[in-house]
C-alpha cells in the first residue's frame, strides 16, 4: 500500500504576475515567494480557499494529486506547472473533484461504474472546487421547496431552491454540493455529509440569480433528505462545495449528449438542458434523454419536461409500473433506439452521461454492448476510449 | 453592522458605518453628482450603456470581494471600502514607532497627510481620462472588459481618497475633493499633478505599458502608504492594493500576449532576425525593437514619478510615521534610519555614480529601486515568452539616467546603457531608443476594433485563462445592451 495521496495546492508560474495578493490574503502564512515564484507550502495549507477569489489572474487555482507533495524548492525552480503525474490511484482517477477526503470518497464511489479514471470533457469550463467546507460553509436561504411528484405517488421528490445572497457560489452543470444535517447522530457525532447534484444551470435557477436548485427524494430513514424536504421558505442551510471536476457539461455546441437517468439522477440533466437552452439554443449537437421511473406520476419534472421542445431535447420516458402496460426500463429504450444510438456513438462529438441508482449500470451497459454489436463495434473498447477522452461519465449511488 | 460586509442602505456602499456618520455621508452625497458628471464626461467614451462583466467588491472578506456580474458602468457600485481594522496595530516606523496607530489625523501632520492623500487621489481619475478613447479600438471583448474594470476601480480609488479627505480634513478636504474633479489630464489650465498622468495613452500597447510601468508606481506608493501610522489611510490602501493587482495583471499579460503573438508570427513566417522590422510589420504584428522602445519610454516616464533623488519631504513623511518603505514590516532594521546611509545614483563631476546619502532623505530612491527590481522581474517573465517561442531577442530595462525629466539626470542625455552623449549625438540616436512618430503611426494602424466574442486582433495572442474561469468565447461586454 502506498502513502495516501494528497491534493496539493499549486500556483501556475506561467500565469502568476507575482502581485503578492495571495501571500497577503493567506490567514495562516502558507504562501511565500522567492525572486522567481510564489508558492504554497503543502505542510501549512489547510484549503481554506481564501486566496482563490482575490487572485487577479487565476494562477492560484491549480491542484495536483500527489503521492509526495512538491517541496518549496521544487516549486521555486519551476517556470511552468508540472503535468499531473500518473499516480497509483483508485479507479476514480486523478482529477481533483474535492479537497475534503470524505467528499472525495463519496465521489470515488459514485464514479466506480466508469471502470477507469474520470476525465472531464475537453470543452468543459474550469470548475471551482470546495470553495466552502465543513469548517467554513456557505449560508444559503431556502427560497422555494416544491413537491415534484404527484400527490398520490409513493415517492416524495422535491425541488428545493437555495439562494446564496452575496456569497459567491460558482457552480457548473454536473457539479454537486454538500449538505450536513444539523445536530448529531445516536453516537453524538456530527451527521455525515450528503451530496446533491445541482439541478439548475450555472447562472442560477433563473438567469442571473445567485441561487441553485436541488432535486431531493425523501428517503424513509434519511436524516439529511428529511431535513431538506421539511425546510420552510426562509430557512438557513449550511452548504459546502461545489464538488466534482469531471462529470461536467461540455461547452462545445457540436457535442451530442446522451443522458441516461432514473429518479433524482435527472438533476444534472435538467441543468445540462437548461444550459443548452439558455446559452446555445441553436447548437448543432443533439441532446437525448432516457429517463426511467415507475410511473409518470413519480417522474420528477414530468410536467415541465413535456414543454421542452423535441428540437432541443429528444425525450424517452421509460415506465416500469404502469398498470396494464409492459415494464419498460431505460435499457429497453436504448435498444429500441439502436440505429440512432449507434450513429451517435460513432460520432467523436458524442458524450454519454449516466446518473441514478447503481442498479441501472449493468442493464445500460449491456444495452450499449448490444447496440454496438449490431453495428459491429466493440463497446468495451469504445467505452474506454470515450472515457479517456472525457466523453463517458457515470455518477451512481 | 458586520464590518466585513458592505452596507448598501445608503447611496454609497461602504463598510465604514456611514449611516451613523451623517456629516460625512452628507458630504459624500453632495460630492456624488459631481463625480457622476465627471464619469459621464470623462469616463469610457461610447460604452456607458454597454453591459460589462465586472467584478464588484461586496465585502472586504477574501471570499466576497470578487463578485462578477454584468453591470452598466455608470451603475457600478463605487463605494468606500477599508481593510478590516486591527485594533492592536502600531505605528511601525519613524519617531512615533511603537505608539498605537492613529485613528484621527495628528494635528501637526495634517498638512503633510492631506498632501499625500491629494497626490495619490489625483492620479486615480487621471488614468481614466487618459484611457477614455481606448474602448473604441479594443483588440477583443476580453481586453475591453479588462480596460473597463481598471477604469471603474480607478474611479473607486478616487472615492477612497475622497472619503479620507471628507472625513478627516474638514473644509480643506472638501475643497480638495472638488478639485480632484476639476483638474483634467493634459489640460493646459488645470492639469493633473504628476507629469506621467498628463501624457496621452493613444493606443492599446501604450495602455498595457502604462498599466505595467505607471500603475506599478501606484502599487509602490500604495504599499508605502499602507504602512502609514494613520490607520484609516493604511486600511484604505491595503484594500486598494488588492484591486491594483488586477491592473498589474492587465499590463503584464497584455504586453506578454503582444510579444507572444509577434514571436509566433515571426516563427510562422520563418523570420529569424528580430531586427527585420519591415518584414515583421508586414505580418501585422509589432516588432520587438519597437516593443523595447515603448518600454524605454514608459519606464523612464514612470521613474520620474518617484521625485528627486534626495528629498527632505520623503524624510519627513517617514520620520512622522506617515509613509513607510515598501513592505516596511518585513524589513529587519531599526525602522528609524537615523544614522543609516543609502547609495543613490547621482550625476557628479560629469559621471553617473553611486553616492552615499542619508537613508532618510534617500527614501524615494529606495522605493524606486524596489520598483525597478519589481519591473525587472516582470521583464524577465516577458523574456521567457520570447525565449520559449525560440526567438533570439532580449528586452532590457533602460538605465536610470535615460530620458529623465526630473532629478539628477534631467539635464543630460544618457543612452539606455547609461552612456552620456552630447546633444548632437542624442538628436541623432534618439529615434533608436524612443518610439518615433512613424512607430506611433504603425501601432495606430493596427488598432482596429475586434468585437466578436472569442476573437482577437491579429497583433495580440489570446489569454491563457479567462476572467472568472470563463470560456474563451465568453461575451465579456455586451456592447449594444
Amino acid at each position: 500500500m502506498n502513502a495516501p495521496l494528497k491534493k496539493q495546492h499549486l500556483i501556475d508560474p506561467e500565469i502568476c504576475i507575482r502581485c503578492n495578493t495571495c501571500e497577503e490574503t493567506c490567514p495562516i502564512d502558507a504562501i511565500t515567494h522567492d525572486d522567481n515564484n510564489y508558492v504554497v507550502n503543502a505542510e501549512i495549507c489547510n484549503y481554506c480557499m481564501d486566496c482563490i477569489s482575490p487572485c487577479p489572474t487565476g494562477a492560484i487555482d491549480n491542484w495536483r494529486v500527489v503521492a509526495k507533495p512538491y517541496s518549496l524548492e521544487d516549486q521555486f525552480s519551476w517556470s511552468d506547472l508540472p503535468a499531473q503525474e500518473e499516480v497509483e490511484s483508485s479507479d476514480s482517477g486523478v482529477a481533483v473533484e474535492a479537497l475534503e477526503d470524505e467528499i472525495g470518497a463519496l465521489l470515488e464511489e459514485a464514479r466506480k461504474g466508469l471502470g477507469g479514471k474520470a476525465v472531464a470533457p475537453h470543452s468543459a469550463s474550469k470548475p471551482t472546487v470546495n470553495l466552502y467546507n465543513r469548517g467554513k460553509s456557505a449560508k444559503a436561504t431556502v427560497t422555494g421547496n416544491f413537491r415534484l411528484t404527484h400527490t398520490d405517488a409513493d415517492s416524495d421528490v422535491r425541488h428545493i431552491i437555495l439562494d446564496f445572497g452575496d456569497q459567491p457560489f460558482p457552480v457548473l452543470e454536473g457539479q454537486s454540493i454538500g449538505i450536513v444535517a444539523p445536530g448529531v447522530d445516536s453516537e453524538g457525532k456530527p451527521h455525515l455529509v450528503r451530496l446533491y447534484s445541482v439541478a439548475s444551470s450555472r447562472d442560477g435557477e433563473r438567469p442571473n440569480t445567485n441561487n441553485l436548485a436541488l432535486t431531493v427524494k425523501r428517503e424513509p430513514q434519511g436524516v439529511c433528505s428529511n431535513y431538506l424536504c421539511d425546510l420552510p421558505r426562509g430557512a438557513k442551510v449550511d452548504v459546502t462545495g461545489p464538488f466534482g471536476a469531471t462529470f461536467l457539461h461540455p461547452n462545445d455546441p457540436a457535442a451530442n449528449i446522451i443522458m441516461i437517468c432514473t429518479g433524482t439522477g435527472s438533476a444534472p440533466f435538467r441543468a445540462f438542458t437548461e444550459r443548452r437552452r439558455r446559452a446555445m439554443p441553436d447548437a448543432a449537437g443533439r441532446l437525448l434523454l432516457f429517463f426511467g421511473a415507475r410511473r409518470p406520476e413519480e417522474l420528477p419534472y414530468f410536467g415541465p419536461l413535456q414543454k421542452v421542445p423535441e428540437k432541443l431535447l429528444g425525450k424517452h420516458f421509460c415506465y416500469s409500473r404502469v398498470p396494464g402496460q409492459p415494464r419498460v426500463y431505460v435499457q429497453d429504450r436504448i435498444r429500441g433506439e439502436a440505429a440512432q444510438i449507434a450513429t451517435l456513438l460513432g460520432n467523436a462529438n458524442t458524450h454519454v452521461y449516466i446518473c441514478g441508482l447503481k442498479g441501472m449500470e449493468t442493464g445500460v451497459d449491456e444495452a450499449f454492448a448490444d447496440v454496438c454489436r449490431g453495428a459491429s463495434t466493440d463497446w468495451a473498447a469504445l467505452k474506454a476510449a470515450m472515457r479517456d477522452s472525457g466523453r463517458y461519465h457515470v455518477e451512481t449511488y | 453592522m458586520n464590518i466585513m460586509n458592505v452596507d448598501y442602505s445608503t447611496k454609497i456602499p461602504n463598510n465604514v458605518n456611514l449611516t451613523e456618520d451623517r456629516q460625512v455621508l452628507k458630504a459624500l452625497e453632495g460630492w456624488h453628482p459631481g463625480y457622476l458628471d465627471w464619469w459621464n464626461d470623462m469616463g469610457p467614451d461610447g460604452f456607458q450603456e454597454s453591459l460589462v462583466y465586472l467584478r464588484t467588491a461586496i465585502s472586504v472578506d477574501p471570499k466576497g470581494w470578487a463578485k462578477f456580474d454584468y453591470v452598466k458602468m455608470p451603475d457600478y457600485r463605487w463605494g468606500v471600502l477599508l481593510a478590516p481594522q486591527d485594533t492592536e496595530r502600531k505605528v511601525n516606523f519613524g519617531q512615533h514607532m511603537g505608539e498605537p496607530a492613529w485613528q484621527e489625523v495628528p494635528g501637526e501632520y495634517r498638512a503633510m497627510l492631506r498632501r499625500l492623500v491629494v497626490i495619490q487621489g489625483d492620479t486615480e481619475p487621471a488614468s481614466v481620462e487618459q484611457q477614455r478613447h481606448l474602448g473604441k479600438t479594443a483588440p477583443s471583448l476580453y481586453d475591453m472588459r479588462n480596460l473597463f474594470q481598471v477604469n471603474v476601480e480607478e474611479g473607486r480609488h478616487l472615492w477612497a481618497m475622497v472619503y479620507l479627505l471628507q472625513k478627516y480634513f474638514g473644509r480643506d478636504g472638501r475643497e480638495e475633493a472638488d478639485d480632484l474633479l476639476r483638474r483634467r489630464s493634459g489640460d493646459a489650465d488645470a492639469p493633473r499633478m504628476l507629469g506621467a498622468f498628463n501624457e496621452a495613452t493613444p493606443d492599446w500597447l501604450s495602455f498595457f505599458m502604462f498599466t505595467f510601468f505607471t500603475d506599478r508606481d501606484g502599487k509602490m506608493q500604495l504599499e508605502s502608504l499602507a504602512q502609514s501610522g494613520f490607520d484609516p489611510l493604511s486600511r484604505t490602501c491595503r484594500f486598494m492594493l488588492t484591486e491594483e493587482a488586477h491592473h498589474m495583471f492587465v499590463g503584464e499579460t497584455g504586453v506578454g500576449r503582444v510579444l507572444q503573438r509577434t514571436c509566433e508570427a515571426m516563427k510562422a513566417a520563418g523570420i529569424e532576425d528580430p531586427n527585420e522590422i519591415a518584414k515583421v510589420r508586414a505580418l501585422g504584428v509589432i516588432d520587438l525593437p519597437t516593443m523595447q522602445k515603448k518600454m524605454n519610454l514608459h519606464y523612464s516616464l514612470s521613474l520620474d514619478l518617484f521625485g528627486s533623488e534626495v528629498s527632505t519631504n520623503a524624510a519627513n513623511f517617514y520620520n512622522s510615521g506617515l509613509k513607510g518603505r515598501f513592505q516596511e514590516t518585513k524589513i529587519e532594521d531599526d525602522h528609524r534610519l537615523t544614522n543609516d546611509i543609502y547609495q543613490v545614483l547621482k550625476f557628479v563631476d560629469g559621471e553617473i555614480k553611486l553616492v552615499d546619502e542619508p537613508a532618510l532623505t534617500a527614501l524615494n530612491m529606495r522605493l524606486r529601486d524596489d520598483y525597478t527590481a519589481d519591473c525587472a522581474r516582470g521583464v524577465e517573465r516577458w523574456n521567457k515568452i520570447i525565449e520559449k517561442a525560440g526567438v533570439n531577442f532580449r528586452l532590457e530595462l533602460p538605465h536610470t539616467a535615460f530620458h529623465r525629466d526630473i532629478g539628477e539626470f534631467k539635464d543630460i542625455n544618457a543612452t539606455p546603457k547609461g552612456v552620456i552623449v552630447s546633444d548632437a549625438d542624442w538628436a541623432r540616436v534618439k529615434g533608436d531608443y524612443l518610439p518615433s512618430a512613424d512607430d506611433g503611426d504603425f501601432i495606430s494602424s493596427l488598432m482596429q476594433p475586434v468585437s466578436e466574442p472569442g476573437k482577437f486582433a491579429n497583433w495580440i495572442a489570446a489569454p491563457k485563462v479567462g476572467i472568472d474561469n470563463k470560456p474563451g468565447d465568453f461575451e465579456y461586454v455586451k456592447i449594444a445592451a
